[in-house]
């Protein structure tokens, strides 16, 4: 195994039985996104026509916001006892750091969906009536360009006050064509349709900014 | 710098900026005065498609500058040059305020005409979107405590001049699905309109570049001005308070 992959490997291993040991980070993530669900479920008669609907956009907000808190921790571990500061005087490159994070944190979020998609489905009694199979891409593909731009603005707003704040405020704008195509695509898929056009579009979407996050992620790593 | 490009920079602005001003101010009466009373009454909307004088020019010199801000903000990846730096921020700051003035003005003109304040309209969409990403560019800017900030935004302005292509046509593709009761600025424009346009479009411009000048050599004080206290402090830290 070459060298780049193996810190990889042993980042992500390191956090994964981090985050299996305490468990911080998915137990907030699902208590959130269990708030989020009876809330929105208060506000509005939650009977199958209607949340036929609006269930694509409930379900990506609750996940994009409960994401946020996973994404939030990811950085802030290693600065206690600058870790951050070993890796970056390291010989290690810094894109193998940055490719464990977004890997660990697509795990936390795709396990927090995973949970949580029953419960959405009981709750608003959802049926696809469109190609499932789809969703699963739609999953997966939007997921991915959550966790890239929120690992690559996480470890950016390291470097600001109130970086807890500062995370939403730089990653919801920008990720706004990808939440626009995953709402749309939910929706299209529930309804009965296929949704080609925004699948294509959001593995666009990944692409594109999983390599610019590769190429700046070192210039913002070594930021300081 | 050195103190000769600082005396010639001095006696530029002492100079060039109060004629630019004058001439900016003259120019932008003249573009008011023909924006109201010379421009032809448009025949459906009435008078309240004058308000298209100012809509319009806005919204270029918006999207020019932030087109500017990207460029510079490349030039300073590649470079690290801080002037480079400085025009990225004098442009997203003034082109925030630009687009600000068109994203106001689109609604008060399309109520009385179209009937609704505002449509998730491919254009109307992807404008707000871009101020969006530019007003969170200024919260880091503004947020960020490291001496690293210019390096920050640089990156976070790539990656938002990367997501407008996603947003225009990811709207384009949403909206023509279910299509609007709005109709564009399609049609032939009256050259007169067209000429009245013109000049406020230079007038604005010049008042642009005016501002961003100004807010350009503020910057430039300040940073000045930083530098001069942390050399002081270095000097003799028991003073530094």
């Amino acid at each position: 195994m070459s060298a780049p992959t193996g810190i990889t490997r042993v980042t992500l291993l390191k956090d994964l039985r981090l985050e299996w040991r305490s468990k911080d980070a998915i137990n907030s993530m699902l208590f959130f996104s269990l708030l989020v669900v009876i809330v929105f479920s208060f506000s509005f008669d939650p009977s199958a026509e209607e949340s036929r609907q609006i269930a694509g956009g409930l379900v990506w907000v609750a996940f994009l916001f409960a994401a946020v808190v996973a994404l939030n921790q990811t950085w802030a571990r290693e600065i206690r006892n600058q870790v951050l500061d070993a890796y970056r005087v390291s010989p290690a490159p810094a894109n193998s750091l940055f490719i464990a994070k977004v890997l660990g944190n697509f795990i936390f979020v795709s396990v927090l969906e995973a949970l949580m998609t029953p419960l959405f489905i009981m709750f608003y009694r959802l049926r696809a009536l469109g190609p499932a199979w789809q969703l699963a891409l739609v999953a997966v593909l939007g997921t991915w360009a959550l966790v890239v731009n929120g690992t690559f603005f996480a470890a950016m707003s390291l470097r600001t006050r109130s970086r807890e704040i500062m995370l939403p405020l730089l990653l919801f704008p920008i990720s706004i064509p990808a939440l626009l195509a995953m709402v749309q695509a939910t929706t299209a898929i529930l309804g009965g349709e296929g949704a080609r056009f925004w699948i294509m579009l959001l593995a666009t979407y990944d692409l594109v900014f999983t390599t610019v996050c590769l190429l700046l992620f070192e210039t913002v790593l070594n930021a300081e | 710098m050195s103190c000769e490009s600082c005396i010639s920079d001095w006696i530029l602005l002492k100079k060039a900026f109060p004629i630019l001003g004058v001439l900016t101010a003259i120019l932008l009466a003249y573009a008011f005065y023909q924006a109201l009373w010379v421009a032809p009454t448009e025949q459906t909307m009435g008078s309240v498609q004058r308000i298209f004088y100012y809509h319009v020019p806005s919204a270029i010199i918006g999207f020019m500058l932030f087109f500017i801000n990207f460029g510079a903000s490349i030039f300073y990846l590649i470079k690290r040059n801080p002037a480079a730096d400085m025009v990225a921020l004098v442009t997203a700051e003034v082109g925030v305020v630009f687009l600000t003035v068109n994203l106001v003005t689109g609604p008060i003109w399309a109520r009385p005409v179209w009937g609704i304040w505002w449509t998730w309209d491919m254009r109307l969409t992807s404008t707000l979107v871009l101020w969006l990403i530019y007003v969170s560019y200024l919260f880091l800017r503004r947020f960020s405590s490291s001496g690293e900030t210019p390096l920050l935004a640089a990156a976070l302005a790539v990656l938002g001049a990367l997501c407008v292509p996603f947003v225009y046509f990811s709207i384009w593709f949403f909206r023509t699905q279910h299509p609007q009761p709005v109709m564009g600025g399609g049609g032939s424009i009256d050259p007169r309109m067209l000429h009245v346009l013109l000049i406020n479009w230079l007038a604005f411009s010049c008042f642009a570049f005016l501002v961003c000048w100004a807010r350009y050599r503020l910057e430039q004080l300040q940073r000045e001005v930083d530098a001069a206290y942390a050399m002081e402090s270095l000097r003799d830290p028991r003073r530094s308070t």
